[in-house]
């Protein structure tokens, strides 16, 4: 429910709507071809929009508008400003249309009209169009933004970059663990056992403070390489605040997502298999790459999935450990729901997350089939 | 898992290199966790081992108790003059997670138990779509579910009010409890129930009397599971509650972004001790449990 909620925001555009709801309606009926600018009804229906409409839901569709075509706020508010004086002295133009363009030139630009095209539906794809860098232009064709504002293509790929060195991370690392407590005697996977639990139930920002700690430049890691004299005293390495550090910070906490599924895989797979091939004549590299990997498929995806979905949406330890420019697609969509208020914009970011993932289940679904998510 | 006494040298360099890599993945998994507990003791504000701290013979003098006095909001004059805030907001904190936590875990745990149940009988009409919806808070990214939470919530004016927050946790716990009842109830004798029914009981009666004690080490398990998720929890503490509306994770990251300083290695600290405690109970009720369903030990 909450996430159909969002999707509808995505794409929601109607508060604009109930803002100016007969200028849109006389703008409908402008014949961009026949003339340049719209006709005096739709002049008209903007003045008293402006004058009488109440200034917080004016303020929020001017938010909006800007989004559409930038100075539409201080053009409108500019405008508002003039309307005020004209009513209180009670002296109401006789053409709305000459009036605006007198108070401001920039009415005559048709460019802010065109703008105003994709404001008149309740529903809008922009938001879609923003969460991938895409504006519209002067002519509403779908470009590119400017080389400056572009920022969630480079988030997206950095984010799936992130997630896809992650996850591998993960699987190196936690593959032969799991091949140890799987094969070792119960009373002492159990102890073991214990090292990986115990990361899965500590809070997940006692370990990012943890590796903050570990990682900062007068940290334990680099205290330790400069009393072991590997680095020097001033040739202290930066680990945290950039791309290593949140490598390192998520490949940790997520490793026990990994590791559970494995284990549990593999503690099934009878060990005469592996036996059985090496007295066939396979040597043992051999029988581990035919007879005992495919075996731990499903284990291996099960947690391969885990940990990119979980890796994907991730944004607390990056967030916090990634520094400057650490900032994966979850910092984003929280930091308009938060601090923009761009709810729009976020919903579509938020969407189009959903989406991905979605495909990524389906995959995971078609190739191995979805089989039950264990928990230590 | 040993070594055969016929191996090779080749084979032994690799199952000795295999077990080494393994254990380094042991220290990477656990010594952040580890490292953070002395440095919360120490009287340096800088989070450093300082030299003091490893010099041998111990000196008295490199580690205090100040921060977690500071945490708990009882500041001494030496305090309060450094650079470190003093206030009991890590106090408040605790209070709110406390309490949160629990009410989430009393309601996730009732309906997830009751959702369990009822998924697990035979002829559940559309059982893998209703198990989809309901372990779909944990498989879809949390940021997602906090962000749709959150404008659903603004609908319907539950934002920056604790009833919110806790639904919204109930949301998330509720999945954990679902998947480990459901795991107790599979090799559940279903006989038992009717026995009970034949001797007159009424549902109520065998649920309390017999449902419930064989099930209990899964439902607590499945409780603890809960709290801890809420108990955890940041994002939507951080979207749907208030400025005054602290609570220990959303604390810890506005220390960590603002003035990081000790103090969130003392709750930290506290924190890992916690975790440790509520493993160790979730261990052995999962013997337990498995003792009470007649598996045996593997």
């Amino acid at each position: 429910m909450p996430i159909g909620d969002m999707l509808l925001r995505s794409v929601d555009d109607s508060q604009i709507n109930t803002v100016f709801p007969k200028t849109f309606e006389e703008y409908k009926k402008w014949d961009k071809e026949k003339d340049e600018l719209p006709p005096e009804p739709v002049f008209k229906a903007l003045f008293e929009e402006l004058a009488y409409g109440e200034k917080v839901k004016v303020g929020r569709a001017l938010t909006r508008m800007n989004y559409s075509k930038s100075g539409w706020k201080s053009l409108i508010k500019k405008t508002s400003r003039e309307i005020k004086k004209v009513i209180r002295k009670d002296e109401f133009p006789e053409s709305y249309k000459s009036f605006l363009i007198e108070t401001n030139e920039k009415w005559a630009d048709p460019t802010y009209w065109y703008a105003v095209g994709q404001m008149v539906n309740n529903q809008t794809p922009i938001y879609y169009y923003n969460a991938v860098d895409r504006t519209y232009d002067e002519n509403q064709k779908v470009v590119q933004q400017d080389e400056d504002r572009r920022v969630y293509v480079k988030t997206w790929i950095k984010t799936f970059k992130v997630s896809i060195y992650v996850t591998f991370f993960c699987i190196i690392l936690g593959f032969p663990v799991a091949h140890l407590l799987a094969n070792l005697p119960l009373r002492y996977s159990n102890l073991l056992m214990i090292f990986v639990l115990l990361p899965f139930w500590t809070s997940l920002l006692v370990r990012t403070t943890a590796w903050i700690i570990m990682l900062q430049q007068n940290g334990v890691i680099n205290g330790v390489l400069v009393w072991l004299g590997i680095i020097s005293e001033d040739g202290r390495i930066q680990m945290v605040y950039n791309e290593t550090g949140t490598l390192i910070a998520m490949t940790q906490i997520l490793l026990p997502f990994m590791i559970l599924p494995l284990y549990s895989v593999m503690r099934v797979i009878p060990k005469s298999h592996m036996r059985a091939a090496q007295n066939l004549g396979a040597k043992p590299a051999l029988a581990f790459w035919k007879v005992y990997l495919p075996q731990t498929i499903p284990g291996m995806s099960a947690g391969g999935l885990l940990v990119f979905v979980l890796a994907i949406g991730y944004f607390i330890t990056p967030e916090l450990v990634g520094g400057k420019d650490g900032k994966l697609i979850g910092s984003w969509i929280a930091y308009h729901l938060k601090t923009t208020l761009n709810w729009g914009l976020c919903a579509a970011l938020g969407a189009i997350l959903l989406g991905i993932m979605l495909v990524f289940y389906w995959l995971y679904n078609k190739i191995v089939g979805i089989d039950n998510i264990k928990l230590g | 898992m040993a070594l055969p006494s016929y191996a090779t040298p080749v084979q032994r360099t690799y199952y000795y290199s295999y077990l080494f890599f393994c254990a380094v993945v042991f220290f990477f998994l656990v010594a952040p966790l580890i490292a953070i507990i002395p440095i919360s003791f120490s009287v340096s504000p800088f989070m450093v081992f300082t030299d003091e701290m490893l010099s041998w013979p111990p000196d008295p003098d490199a580690w205090s108790l100040r921060w977690y006095k500071n945490m708990i909001g009882n500041c001494s004059a030496d305090v309060v003059s450094s650079t470190v805030p003093c206030s009991n907001k890590w106090m408040i904190g605790t209070v709110n997670s406390f309490f949160i936590g629990f009410i989430a875990t009393f309601i996730a745990t009732t309906l997830g138990t009751l959702a369990a149940l009822g998924l697990s009988r035979p002829h559940m009409p559309y059982k893998g779509l209703i198990m989809a919806i309901l372990i779909s808070p944990m498989i879809v990214p949390l940021i997602i579910t906090a962000a749709g939470m959150f404008f659903f919530y603004a609908r319907i004016n539950l934002v920056y009010s604790f009833t919110g927050i806790i639904l919204a946790h109930v949301a998330l716990a509720t999945p954990f409890v679902v998947i480990t009842v459901t795991a107790t109830l599979v090799g559940f004798d279903m006989n038992m129930v009717k026995a009970s029914q034949s001797l007159g009981a009424r549902p109520v009666r065998t649920f309390f009397k017999v449902i419930m004690p064989l099930i209990l080490p899964g439902v607590i398990s499945g409780a603890l599971f809960a709290f801890i998720t809420s108990f955890d929890e940041v994002v939507i503490v951080m979207f749907m509650a208030s400025l005054d509306q602290l609570t220990i994770p959303k604390q810890m990251w506005a220390g960590i972004r603002q003035e990081i300083s000790p103090v969130i290695l003392c709750m930290a600290t506290c924190l890992v001790v916690l975790s440790i405690l509520l493993l160790t109970t979730v261990e052995l009720l999962r013997r337990r449990s498995e003792k009470l369903r007649g598996i045996t030990s593997r």
